[in-house]
Parts: C-alpha cells; sequence; structure tokens
C-alpha cells in the first residue's frame, strides 16, 4: 500500500507539471494584451515599460520557470510563514503572486474567498449524500416497485435538468411568488444570535438545495447499482440463514459494504462540485471561489485565473489520488502491490 | 423459374428474417421511458426545425410598446424587456443550440473513437494516448472552457465574424473537452474484439490492418458508440447553455437557449415566466435524450436483450 502510495504521488507529479504547462501555454500564447484595459491616454513607450514591469519581456521558458518556482516554492512558504507566526528564511525578498486587477496576492484573494465556497458547497455535498443513500438503499431493496420508479425518475430529472434553471425557478417560486428566502447571498452576514442564524439558514437554502439535488441524482445510482449488487451474494444469504433479523442484514451487512465504492465515487466527486458551484454561485450571487473566476475572466486577470484553474487542477488529481487509496483501504480484496 | 429467396423464406416457414436492427427496436420500444423520451425528442427537433416557417414573427424585431407581455394569442410566450417575441427567439435559439449539441457531439466521438481504436488495437500506441486520456480527465474543465473563451473570442470573431466565430470556438472547445469516456469504452471494446475468431481469420487471409479496423472492429463498436453519442448530445447542449448562461457563450443579438436565460434572469421579478420557456427547453431536451440513451444502452446490450 505504501508502495503503491508512493508511486502514484511519484505519477502525479509529471501529470501537474503537464497541466501547469497546459494552463501557462494557453494563458500566454493566447492573443491579447494585459495592457489592453488601461486608459488610451498612455502613450504606447510607457505602454512597453508596463509590460516589460509585467516580467513580459523575458523568453517563454524563462516565464514558465519562474511562474512554477512562484507556484511551487514560494507561495507555500508563504502561507506556512503565516501559520508559523514568524518570518522563516528571506521573507521580505521573496515576491508574491499578484492579481492584475486588485494588485494585492493571489493567495490572500483565494483564501479571502474559500470559506464561503466551502460553505455552501460543502454543506449541499454534505446534504445530497444524506438524501441520496436512503433513496439509493430503498430503490434497491424493493427493486421496480413504484418507489424505485420514481426514485430512478428523480434521479433522471436531477441529472438532466441544469443547475442554472433549477436555482432560477426556486428564486421564482420561493423568493418572488412567496417571499420567503432572499434571492441573493449576503456574505457579510455574521452568525451572533438565533435569529441571524435562522436568516443564514434561509439564504443557504436555495443554493444548497440546487447542488443537493444534482449531487443526490448521481450518488443515489451509485448507491443503487452498488446495493443490487451485494443484495444477491453468497453472504447475505447465510446472514439471512443464521437467522439475522432482516433490519441488521441490509442495514449492517450490505449497506457497509455497499458503500465502499460509493465512498470513492463521493470522493471523486468533490472536485468536480467547484465547477458546478461555478454556476450555482452565479445564480445566488454567492462571493465564493466561483464567482472570483468568473470575475478575474472578465477582467481579463491572467495571474489569477491561472493560480484558481491549477488549484482545480490539484483538487481533481489529488482527489483521484484519495479515491484510490480510500478503496484499497476499505476494501481488503483490492490489493495494489 | 423460382426465385432463391421466396424459397427461403418458404423454408423458414413464411417468417421474414429478423435483423440485428429490428431486435434493437423491439427491445427499445418495450422501455417506455425511452420510448416517450424519443417521441418527445423528435418533437422539439421538429418544432425547432419547422417552427419558425409556422411562428413567422422575426426574433430579432424591436416592438417597445408591446414589452413585457404575457403570454398571448399573438406572442404565445410573452415578450421579453425590447419588445422581442419570446417563442420566435425560443425557436431560432434551439436551432443554434441543437446544431452546437450535434456539431460538438460528432466531433467528441470522432476524437473518442479514433482514440480509443488506434489505443486498443496498435499495442505501442495504447501507453501514450491512454495517459492523454488520463490527463484530459485530469483538467478542470469548466475554467478552461471559460478561459479559453476569453482568450480566444475576439480573435476567432474577427477572423470568421460575430456567429460563425463563437459557434467554431465553442464548438471544438465542447468537442476536444468531452471525448475521453467514448476512447475508454471503445479502447476496451476494441481489446477484447481484436482478439477474436474473426479478426483472426481476416488476419489470417491477408487483410491489411486498415480493412480490418474499418470493415471488422468499427462495425462491432457501433453501439457503444452509439450510447455515448446520446450522453455527448446531452453534455454538449447544457455546456454550451451554461457558457452562455455565464455571460461567455453567443452575443446576445443570436439567442440560444442558455443566452435567453443569461437574460431572462435580470428580470425574475418583472417577467418570471421568461426563464421558463428556455429552460423547460433544455431540460425537456437533455431529459429526453438521456432515457433514451437508457433504453439504447438497454436494447444494445445483447445480455439483456431478449429477456
Amino acid at each position: 500500500m505504501l508502495r503503491y502510495t508512493i508511486r502514484r504521488l511519484l505519477f502525479a507529479v509529471p501529470t501537474l507539471l503537464v497541466i501547469s504547462f497546459i494552463i501557462f501555454a494557453l494563458l500566454d500564447l493566447a492573443p491579447g494584451d494585459p495592457t489592453a484595459n488601461l486608459p488610451l491616454t498612455i502613450d504606447a513607450a510607457t505602454r512597453e515599460q508596463i509590460r516589460l514591469s509585467l516580467g513580459l519581456g523575458e523568453p517563454f521558458h524563462i516565464r514558465y520557470i519562474a511562474w512554477l518556482n512562484q507556484f511551487f516554492i514560494k507561495e507555500p512558504m508563504n502561507i506556512l510563514e503565516e501559520w508559523w507566526g514568524g518570518p522563516i528564511g528571506d521573507s521580505a525578498g521573496r515576491m508574491r503572486i499578484r492579481s492584475w486587477s486588485t494588485r494585492s496576492p493571489v493567495v490572500d484573494l483565494i483564501v479571502e474567498r474559500t470559506p464561503q465556497t466551502l460553505w455552501v458547497v460543502g454543506m449541499s455535498y454534505v446534504v445530497g449524500i444524506l438524501i441520496a443513500i436512503p433513496i439509493g438503499v430503498i430503490s434497491a431493496y424493493r427493486q421496480y416497485s413504484w418507489i424505485d420508479q420514481a426514485g430512478t425518475l428523480f434521479s433522471m430529472i436531477g441529472f438532466s435538468v441544469p443547475t442554472f434553471f433549477t436555482g432560477l425557478v426556486l428564486i421564482v417560486i420561493f423568493s418572488v411568488n412567496l417571499n420567503w428566502l432572499p434571492m441573493i447571498y449576503d456574505t457579510t452576514h455574521r452568525v451572533t444570535d438565533w435569529q441571524s442564524f435562522v436568516f443564514q439558514f434561509k439564504q443557504m437554502a436555495m443554493p444548497v438545495m440546487v447542488l443537493a439535488l444534482f449531487n443526490a441524482a448521481q450518488i443515489s445510482r451509485f448507491m443503487r447499482s452498488s446495493m443490487l449488487d451485494n443484495l444477491n451474494q453468497d453472504y447475505v444469504r447465510t446472514a439471512r440463514a443464521k437467522g439475522m433479523k432482516e433490519r441488521v442484514v441490509v442495514m449492517v451487512h450490505v449497506l457497509r459494504n455497499s458503500l465502499i465504492p460509493v465512498v470513492t465515487v463521493i470522493a471523486l466527486g468533490v472536485p468536480q462540485i467547484f465547477g458546478g458551484a461555478i454556476i450555482t454561485e452565479q445564480i445566488f450571487r454567492v462571493n465564493g471561489l466561483g464567482a472570483l473566476l468568473i470575475g478575474g475572466i472578465e477582467a481579463a486577470d491572467i495571474p489569477l485565473v491561472q493560480t484558481l484553474t491549477f488549484i482545480f487542477a490539484v483538487l481533481i488529481v489529488a482527489f483521484n489520488l484519495i479515491a484510490d487509496l480510500l478503496y484499497g483501504i476499505l476494501d481488503p480484496r483490492i490489493r495494489y502491490d | 423459374m423460382t426465385d432463391a429467396p421466396a424459397i427461403i423464406a418458404a423454408i423458414d416457414g413464411q417468417k421474414p428474417h429478423r435483423s440485428l436492427w429490428y431486435d434493437v427496436w423491439a427491445q427499445f420500444s418495450t422501455h417506455r421511458g425511452a420510448l416517450a423520451g424519443a417521441a418527445v425528442f423528435a418533437l422539439i427537433v421538429l418544432a425547432v426545425a419547422f417552427g419558425p416557417y409556422l411562428h413567422t414573427i422575426d426574433p430579432g424585431y424591436l416592438d417597445y410598446k408591446a414589452k413585457n407581455l404575457g403570454p398571448s394569442w399573438g406572442h404565445p410566450f410573452g415578450t421579453d424587456n425590447l419588445g422581442r417575441d419570446m417563442l420566435a427567439q425560443v425557436l431560432a435559439g434551439g436551432r443554434v443550440s441543437m446544431a452546437v449539441g450535434f456539431t460538438a457531439m460528432g466531433l467528441s466521438l470522432l476524437v473518442g473513437a479514433l482514440i480509443g481504436v488506434l489505443a486498443g488495437f496498435f499495442r505501442w500506441l495504447d501507453g501514450p494516448l491512454m495517459r492523454l486520456t488520463d490527463l484530459f480527465l485530469a483538467l478542470p474543465l469548466l475554467p478552461l472552457l471559460l478561459v479559453i473563451i476569453m482568450l480566444f473570442r475576439d480573435t476567432l470573431r474577427r477572423a470568421f465574424g460575430p456567429e460563425t466565430g463563437i459557434f467554431l470556438l465553442i464548438v471544438f472547445v465542447i468537442g476536444i473537452t468531452s471525448w475521453m469516456q467514448t476512447a475508454r469504452i471503445v479502447r476496451g471494446d476494441v481489446l477484447a474484439l481484436k482478439e477474436r475468431e474473426f479478426v483472426l481469420a481476416a488476419r489470417s487471409i491477408g487483410t491489411r490492418e486498415r480493412r480490418i479496423i474499418t470493415r471488422h472492429i468499427l462495425p462491432n463498436v457501433l453501439s457503444p458508440v452509439m450510447v455515448s453519442a446520446t450522453l455527448g448530445l446531452a453534455n454538449a447542449i447544457i455546456t454550451e447553455s451554461a457558457l452562455s448562461f455565464l455571460g461567455l457563450g453567443f452575443p446576445s443579438d443570436f439567442p440560444t437557449w442558455g443566452r435567453l436565460l443569461f437574460d431572462g434572469k435580470d428580470f425574475l421579478t418583472l417577467t418570471p415566466v421568461r426563464v421558463l420557456w428556455p429552460g423547460l427547453a433544455i431540460s425537456l431536451t437533455v431529459l429526453s435524450v438521456n432515457f433514451m440513451g437508457d433504453g439504447l444502452r438497454d436494447a444494445l446490450d445483447p445480455r439483456i436483450r431478449g429477456r
């Protein structure tokens, strides 16, 4: 297992390097001028100086290596420093990746926006799993019954109807017609007492439900097929023959074994959630990572977009690895070595 | 002189031969969801294709006196904030969304099937091509799509005109980022197929590799490709709508379903029905395509067929 982990980690390094190269090259070779958004009164010579000061005078490979150095060595050092409290090494001379539009370090922007995304997206994932597992279990246990058909239809609809439509429909129903829930997510809201907690609950309800429905649709399908695979196994018959209660057979023996592949699916889905959250954040005006990315794209803020996209890629690679390792840990039949 | 097929039919007991596609259809038609999906999808395609000839209002015609209207006989879906007819816009938008969906799906199938067949058939290509597939699966697709469109939008607009340029760009980026599942499935099938006896037989009579692939391998991987075609169509329509919804798709005087949603979302309190029609159109199309894919998967699976 340890050897496998090390091998996978080593394999992740070239993958990430190639991805970072693709992202860097895509942004770098694209037509477009970073000084195009500046006022027209700036003359050509000054523009050239601005371009040089942004480091655009260096050749391509030097800039790529400088960016890698910045991303993999200098920025992690900065983060470590913040945790540590004191300076580590040459902290004043170390450069930061700076956003072109706000001039503040990109990492600070990301740290500022992450809690909102994690709250809304994380909560929706948890709610989605809590909806999906009972549906999957009951659908499989009563295969082809009306409840299974309803579950299938539910997951088909949840899978097909895009989040940007469910979100708008929920807004029309609950905000415009019933006036129960706020339309826009207020990021500055702080929970201090019961009333503010109720408000927080209300403003989170819609974005969380939209994403939770989408997640539940996918996970409940996996749960159902995994339960069906296990319900016909010999150990289930043995457990029943021993005279165990049906409840124990299903909820302990079958459920625990069926959850193994579902857990890996859940782990694999985590980075995709961040992608899906881009749209949901846009609908409900949640001021999270997705909104940061869209804002960066609209302002042609290349360092910000580069860093965020690459962080999404790191998340995908990391959770792929976690899913495979989890599978090996949870299922003793799987041996990678 | 009697002709041969008639005699054979007589020997078989007067029954015409059942072909593979007859069997597939027989299984497909027992799946109620798939039939309903096919009917709804056909209806939407027909409406989008021929609707503009029946409902002849120009989708771009501005009529300020008739802005923000609810549904009426003159405007069955109402009008938007500039007095444009919503039904005409939904129909025109459907043409673009469907065109993007079908073209992007075609491109993604072409790339996926090509890479899958090459990786499955030629051992020396397997490793590199599958690493490439893994790499594409590890890319953050939605952010990357947004970035590509932001960066290349203006150049392509200048080169091909505002509509064609964006169309080509969107079809290309969706096609190039959604072929991985097809490639994996096709590769798996080809790996199993090339060890079969009929491929060995073809090889032993001196058939060239190109001919083996086109004549023996490709027809046999048709069923997984067809199933991924339905999934690809649904995925392409959703992706295009998502891009347009984020404001990075087609320009606003050129309606697509996602663009209509994007434009309508700022008028939720004034004319909430405006988002209903394009949203329903996307949802119904994707839902019906997914149901068709479900039925097709069952119908093309010989283990399920005939049960």
